[in-house]
């Protein structure tokens, strides 16, 4: 698994955008644009970083662990799952319908795999990964836990308390990365609510920030390899991220208008025919 | 027939805090979490002997219910501490999303809980959070009564798997309550067996209920006490044996009427058995600055009040 080349797990990546896509096309409901923009940091992930066990084990002794804050996004985090084995791809097809285990936004309750703690209501992620990262630490566990936000979700002040009592405590073995997309679903981030100087932000909050281009295959790898030697030091980390939503459909690229809705027959066809089949369709 | 009494009083947050510490020698995967009011809430010596297991989160409860949540992922079990206020409507979404529908292991400990922490007035004096606990789906709310009874939930609670919300008070009361038993949640206790009005009664409002039935003894009354200190799961069994008995009811909490034990009760009888109840409650109002006994008695939450509320619904039978 962590032998994948960089063109490898572009390949992948652009599966994970073809299952995004059928999936909020069949249900005419969910949320593609981020799940684009973050598609090649959560393939990254999953197929290269993380030491991780697909016997799924609520407790994840051991193992890294991925919470994933800005729940929406769960067409991504779902085609993932399933594509890493976590659950079969087949039921991808469930997504957003009745009796479904992969409700629109993650959910314990039905027992899916690979999923830790509910989100959709912004904001709790890093205070749950944290609260994680701590019983790692009580528990002489060496891996680590990772955190995805959005950037409209740093708007909500739970996100400020975190990230002062990750400073404070010294949360070393947390690397949590803020999808900048600079988009939020009233806009451009500057227009609703701009977030300024971030990288200032979170150094001034006192954690260690690195930068990256979240859409290059390549550089999300190599940060997040970056980002792993970095822990332990007596900081947490931010991997300030910045992507494009909708990228890999060029009429879906850098605009909120995806944000939740899903294409017609017409505009699935146009954005499938940009990406390649490289693992077969669900 | 057991007599209640007491020969000292001490507060029911002292009862958590005791149980807290025993937990800590006890249970090494307990772990607590205070949003900046240790003293408050009697963590001191948990925080003093297992440093390493008491996590100050600062003047940041959203952050700490969210820490709580995810510490469980690990086995570890959390006792999360603040006022109530704090501890429900300040972070209902967190709990909701975080912990609830999330089903994880945290135990929601609640202290100055009601109008009867007194002079620091309504902003903190929370009279809603029983029925926003209970109205979510997963969890379990126990609002005990007495520091005997608050200790003995708080080692239950470690032992249950599951989220908990855990109510307790500020001020010193009567501890009356046997210690030769153990907790054991949703399981109402009688205390004084009765055939004319079941009191139900919840919190600091049970030794109130006590009293109540020592008035109504007087007049001849005989009133059955049941101290409900789990409000959900509700012990439905104990309150329709009860009713089936005594004809009527009389329900008592230190929180509003609108969706407490009262309102628990209620659709218990509305589905099985429709007799006359009366609330002993605060009426829709927010509370005031005072001491612990002016503000039962000006919102209606004293023996009298239940005495007197035990008589209309005897009327009305």
């Amino acid at each position: 698994m962590t032998k994948k080349t960089t063109e490898e797990l572009s390949k992948i990546a652009s599966q994970v955008r073809r299952d995004i896509l059928r999936m909020v096309h069949a249900q005419n409901s969910g949320h593609p644009g981020a799940s684009l923009g973050c598609t090649d940091f959560m393939v990254a992930l999953y197929f290269k970083i993380l030491t991780k066990n697909t016997a799924f084990n609520m407790d994840g002794k051991g193992e890294d662990l991925f919470f994933l804050s800005n729940g929406h996004i769960s067409p991504v985090f779902y085609s993932v799952l399933a594509r890493s084995g976590y659950f079969d791809t087949k039921e991808l097809s469930t997504f957003r319908q009745i009796n479904s285990r992969l409700q629109g936004h993650p959910a314990t309750e039905e027992g899916l795999e690979g999923i830790r703690i509910a989100s959709g209501s912004l904001g709790q992620g890093l205070s749950v990964g944290l609260g994680a990262a701590q019983t790692k630490k009580l528990n002489n566990d060496a891996s680590l836990v990772y955190v995805l936000m959005g950037d409209g979700e740093l708007n909500e002040g739970q996100i400020w308390e975190a990230a002062l009592y990750g400073a404070h405590k010294k949360i070393d073995n947390i690397i949590a990365t803020v999808d900048y997309n600079r988009q939020q679903i009233d806009g451009p981030i500057e227009e609703v609510m701009s977030l300024g100087d971030l990288k200032a932000k979170w150094e001034a909050f006192g954690w260690q920030v690195i930068e990256t281009d979240g859409n290059d295959m390549n550089t999300v790898v190599q940060s997040l390899e970056r980002a792993k030697t970095m822990t332990g030091k007596g900081k947490p980390i931010l991997n300030l991220m910045k992507t494009e939503m909708g990228y890999g459909v060029d009429f879906m690229v850098g605009t909120h208008k995806w944000h939740g809705v899903a294409p017609n027959d017409e505009q699935l066809a146009n954005a499938l025919s940009q990406l390649e089949e490289t693992l077969g369709d669900y | 027939m057991t007599k209640y009494t007491f020969t000292e009083k001490k507060d029911t947050r002292s009862g958590f805090g005791d149980g807290l510490t025993e937990l800590g020698k006890s249970n090494k995967d307990v772990v607590a979490l205070c949003a900046d009011l240790t003293g408050s809430l009697k963590m001191g010596d948990f925080k003093k002997e297992n440093p390493e297991r008491f996590f100050q989160t600062g003047i940041s409860e959203a952050n700490m219910i969210g820490m709580a949540a995810g510490m469980t992922i690990g086995g570890k079990i959390p006792f999360t501490g603040t006022f109530a206020n704090f501890s429900t409507s300040r972070v209902y979404d967190q709990i909701r999303q975080s912990i609830a529908y999330s089903e994880k292991n945290v135990k929601i400990c609640a202290s100055h809980a009601g109008v009867t922490l007194g002079e620091d007035g309504a902003t903190h004096q929370v009279l809603e959070d029983i029925g926003m606990m209970k109205m979510l789906p997963n969890m379990t709310v126990i609002n005990p009564c007495d520091y005997n009874q608050t200790k003995a939930a708080t080692l239950a609670i470690a032992d249950f798997e599951g989220p908990v919300y855990l109510r307790f008070g500020r001020p010193k009361v009567p501890v009356f309550m046997p210690t030769d038993k153990p907790f054991k949640i949703g399981e109402a206790i009688y205390l004084v067996e009765g055939s004319d009005v079941s009191i139900f009664a919840t919190g600091h409002l049970v030794w109130e209920a006590i009293l109540a039935e020592e008035i109504l003894a007087k007049k001849g009354i005989k009133a059955e006490i049941i101290n409900i200190h789990t409000i959900k799961p509700l012990d439905v069994k104990a309150v329709l044996k009860s009713v089936k008995k005594t004809g009527c009811v009389v329900t008592a909490e230190e929180h509003q009427r609108n969706g407490g034990l009262g309102d628990s009760i209620a659709q218990v009888l509305m589905q099985n058995n429709p007799v006359p109840l009366e609330y002993v409650a605060v009426n829709d109002q927010f509370g005031e600055s005072g001491t612990p006994e002016q503000l039962m008695k000006k919102y209606g939450l004293s023996a009298s009040d239940i005495v007197n509320a035990a008589l209309k619904a005897i009327k009305r039978k």
